[in-house]
């Protein structure tokens, strides 16, 4: 599904990703672990598509399809869903009208008839009890004011009513408590599934209990250093990211 | 100088020539009104890059003769829809003016509630003269700004609106202004007196429209009266053509426990400029002066405010927003004026503007003059682009970017528009916001809501 080819990466001039091999198939789950600054929110970024994040060298396929020429609303239309590390706030913007605009613009690229006001509103509210989010949070303007958990799910609950084929999560465990990452690893795991794929950034095995990866890598100096399975976590657990060169970078 | 009495002079000439035709000519005290007013503009002029006020904001080269002063035909233009400030009420009460002339085929006053006289300046100069006089003061023409001076020795047309004393209207009452599709660009000088009698309560909305594309200049003056505990909520929208020039000036003074809210939208016009000056007069007296403008190409849009708190306890709240794109120009001025002895004056003001373009710019002068020492006044001035992140965020979910853009547009005016507290103007507005933008955009329903 997603295939990464010697992928190298600019941001403000300087190159952060150095040569990126990474295959994903549909159906499995990959985790991402490296230290901080490694570039793993770079990699999203640019999978994703957003302005500034220059590809200099090699590819990224989705679906045998080259991304990086892609505008970021293709490439969500087409099934690529992020889920930032920093949600965005946008005042004045309701959640719930986002999401709105969002599920149709998506269903329209995907020919798909459009939901009307009525069917939204079904469709969101199961959503949220699901994923026990507050009401209020649909009404209020995106983000603005979100505890750091709660725009986490809020993250989530795109994701779900986006209904992605490739779902990057960049440390959506960071900031949840222990309910919630419950939760929230419950959507994740909901998702998994034959035509799906998942990619998820984190720092911390206690995700990957709940969320069990098939393969795990460690991403340092803008590079795949290592790939195992889920005890590669483990392991890092124990001993850091010394042995990869890095105390900090 | 040479160049200000050649700008000047025309003006003045066209006095002479239509001053004996003008409503009210046979009134002695309007005709010493209308002298005192000619004379004072003929002292001051038209503004210069000299003058403090209009230091943003440069009349294009205009050649008065230009323009010539309206007729009867000219309001037998053909209209082919009332631009509506709410367009879904019905039996509204609403008065229609095509180039400054009355419409009563396009007006309708059988609602008008009792304890309400509202109706054409020319009409009421001929019903109750006293009352008109009562509001003009001759004895000292407080016009100091070269245009208002002028207003009130040219005015023409306007409308007067009086509510008595207690009397609480529900319904909003409409104005319609219509000008252009005349055979040469036409000059007006309207001229409004509002009146709201101790206690009584309405909501005045005011729409300035253009007929077809083609120049013409609007120059009005509106005086306004908040009496003791009264309450007036006056809403104004200007879609002028893009070439009209729209030039308003509004003086308000405001009672004891009064309320004075307007909010003015400005989308589009060659150059618009809207200066309110409002007095609060009474203890406990409020206004809410704020607004929205959107203008594109190389309109040019100024909001120029000045309060005066004049005893305690008052206060005073303006919040503007505008969107600029291509070469447009945006202007705020705002003056908070705390006089000696108004103690425990709140004022509060904000403009901020965004730029959808590097050539658009915007001039924001916050001024505060403070004589009393134990005050609470803030402001804000902030001028800045879209939000690339927010932009990114809402493309990385599958919005298209120029619905992103506009998304982000409107978001940033609807915080203007919690201003309104009309709820039907809040939407009627938020719509007016929407067909601004281009291309697809969302509804207005969904947005304002929250
Ligand atoms: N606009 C920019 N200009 C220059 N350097 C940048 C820019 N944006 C990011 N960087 C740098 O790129 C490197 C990688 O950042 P990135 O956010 O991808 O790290 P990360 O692996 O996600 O870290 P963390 O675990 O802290 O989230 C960092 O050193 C960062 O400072
Ligand atoms: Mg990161």
């Amino acid at each position: 599904m997603l295939e990464i080819k010697n992928l190298h990466a600019t941001v403000g001039g300087k190159e952060i990703l150095k040569g990126i091999n990474l295959t994903v198939n549909a159906g499995e789950v990959h985790a991402i672990m490296g230290p901080n600054g490694s570039g793993k929110s770079t990699l999203s970024y640019v999978i994703s598509g957003k302005d500034g994040y220059e590809v200099t060298e090699g590819q990224i396929l989705y679906n045998g399809i080259d991304l990086t020429e892609m505008e970021p609303e293709i490439r969500a239309a087409e099934g690529v869903f992020l889920a930032f590390q920093y949600p965005v706030e946008i005042p004045g913007v309701p959640n719930v009208t986002f999401l709105k605009e969002a599920v149709n613009a998506v269903r329209r690229h995907r020919g798909e008839e459009e939901l009307d006001a009525m069917q939204f509103v079904k469709m969101i509210k199961a959503k949220t009890e699901e994923l026990g989010i507050a009401k209020d949070m649909l009404k209020r303007a995106v983000n603005v004011g979100f505890s750091g958990g709660e725009k986490k799910r809020n993250e989530i609950l795109q994701m779900a009513v986006l209904n992605p084929k490739l779902a990057v999560l960049d440390e959506t465990d960071s900031g949840l408590d222990i309910d919630a990452l419950k939760i929230v690893s419950d959507g994740v795991n909901q998702l998994r599934s034959d035509e799906r794929a998942i990619l998820v950034i984190t720092h911390y095995q206690r995700l990957l209990d709940h969320i069990v990866p098939d393969f795990v890598h460690v991403l340092a100096h803008g590079k795949i250093q290592r790939s195992g399975g889920k005890e590669l976590a483990l392991e890092l657990e124990e001993k850091g990211y010394a042995q990869y060169g890095i105390a900090a970078e | 100088m040479v160049m200000q009495i050649n700008a000047t002079q025309p003006f003045v000439d066209q006095f002479d020539d239509v001053q004996s035709r003008l409503p009210g000519a046979k009134l002695p005290w309007l005709e010493a009104f209308r002298k005192a007013g000619i004379e004072k503009f003929s002292k001051i002029g038209v503004p210069t890059i000299k003058t403090e006020a209009w230091k943003y904001t440069r009349l294009p080269n205009i050649d008065c003769k230009e323009f010539r002063s309206a007729n009867l035909e000219d309001g037998q233009v053909a209209v082919n829809a009332v631009a509506k400030f709410l367009p879904d009420a019905l039996n509204q009460v609403r008065l229609v003016y095509v180039n400054g002339i009355i419409r009563p085929d396009l007006s309708n006053l059988i609602n008008l509630p009792d304890g309400v006289s509202f109706e054409p300046l020319t009409q009421a100069l001929k019903n109750d003269p006293e009352f008109i006089e009562s509001q003009l003061s001759t004895e000292e023409l407080k016009y100091d700004q070269g245009f208002s001076a002028l207003n009130a020795a040219m005015m023409e047309s306007g409308t007067v609106f009086r509510v008595a004393k207690g009397v609480q209207v529900k319904e909003p009452i409409e104005i319609v202004y219509m000008n252009g599709g005349t055979d040469e660009p036409i000059i007006r000088h309207p001229h409004n007196v509002f009146v709201l009698e101790a206690g009584s309560q309405a909501t005045l909305v005011k729409r300035h429209a253009g007929i077809a594309t083609g120049a013409y200049f609007n120059n009005a003056v509106t005086e306004i009266v908040v009496g003791d505990g009264a309450i007036l909520k006056h809403y104004t929208v200007q879609t002028d053509c893009v070439e009209a020039i729209h030039l308003s000036t509004v003086n308000v003074r405001v009672g004891k426990d009064a309320t004075y809210e307007t909010f003015n939208v400005a989308i589009g016009g060659r150059l618009s400029r809207t200066e309110t000056r409002v007095r609060l007069e009474g203890r406990g007296a409020h206004c809410n002066l704020s607004g929205a403008y959107m203008m594109r190409g190389r309109e040019h849009c100024d909001n120029t405010t000045i309060v005066d708190h004049l005893v305690p306890d008052t206060t005073a709240r303006e919040v503007f927003k505008g969107v600029l794109d291509d070469e447009a120009r945006g202007v705020f001025q705002g003056k908070l004026i705390v006089h000696k002895d108004a103690q425990r004056t709140n004022g509060h003001q904000l403009s901020r503007a965004l730029l959808l373009s590097d050539r658009a710019e915007m001039d924001a002068k916050p001024e505060l003059e403070i004589y009393a020492d134990d005050v609470k006044c803030s402001h804000g001035a902030t001028t800045g682009q879209i939000d690339e992140n927010a932009l990114f965020y809402l493309r990385s979910r599958g919005v298209p970017e120029a619905l992103a853009r506009n998304l982000l547009i409107q978001s940033f005016i609807a915080e203007a528009l919690e201003e309104i507290s009309d709820e039907n103007v809040r939407e009627a507005i938020a719509s007016l916001v929407v067909h601004w933008l281009p291309a697809q955009c969302f509804v207005a329903d969904e947005w304002v809501q929250a």
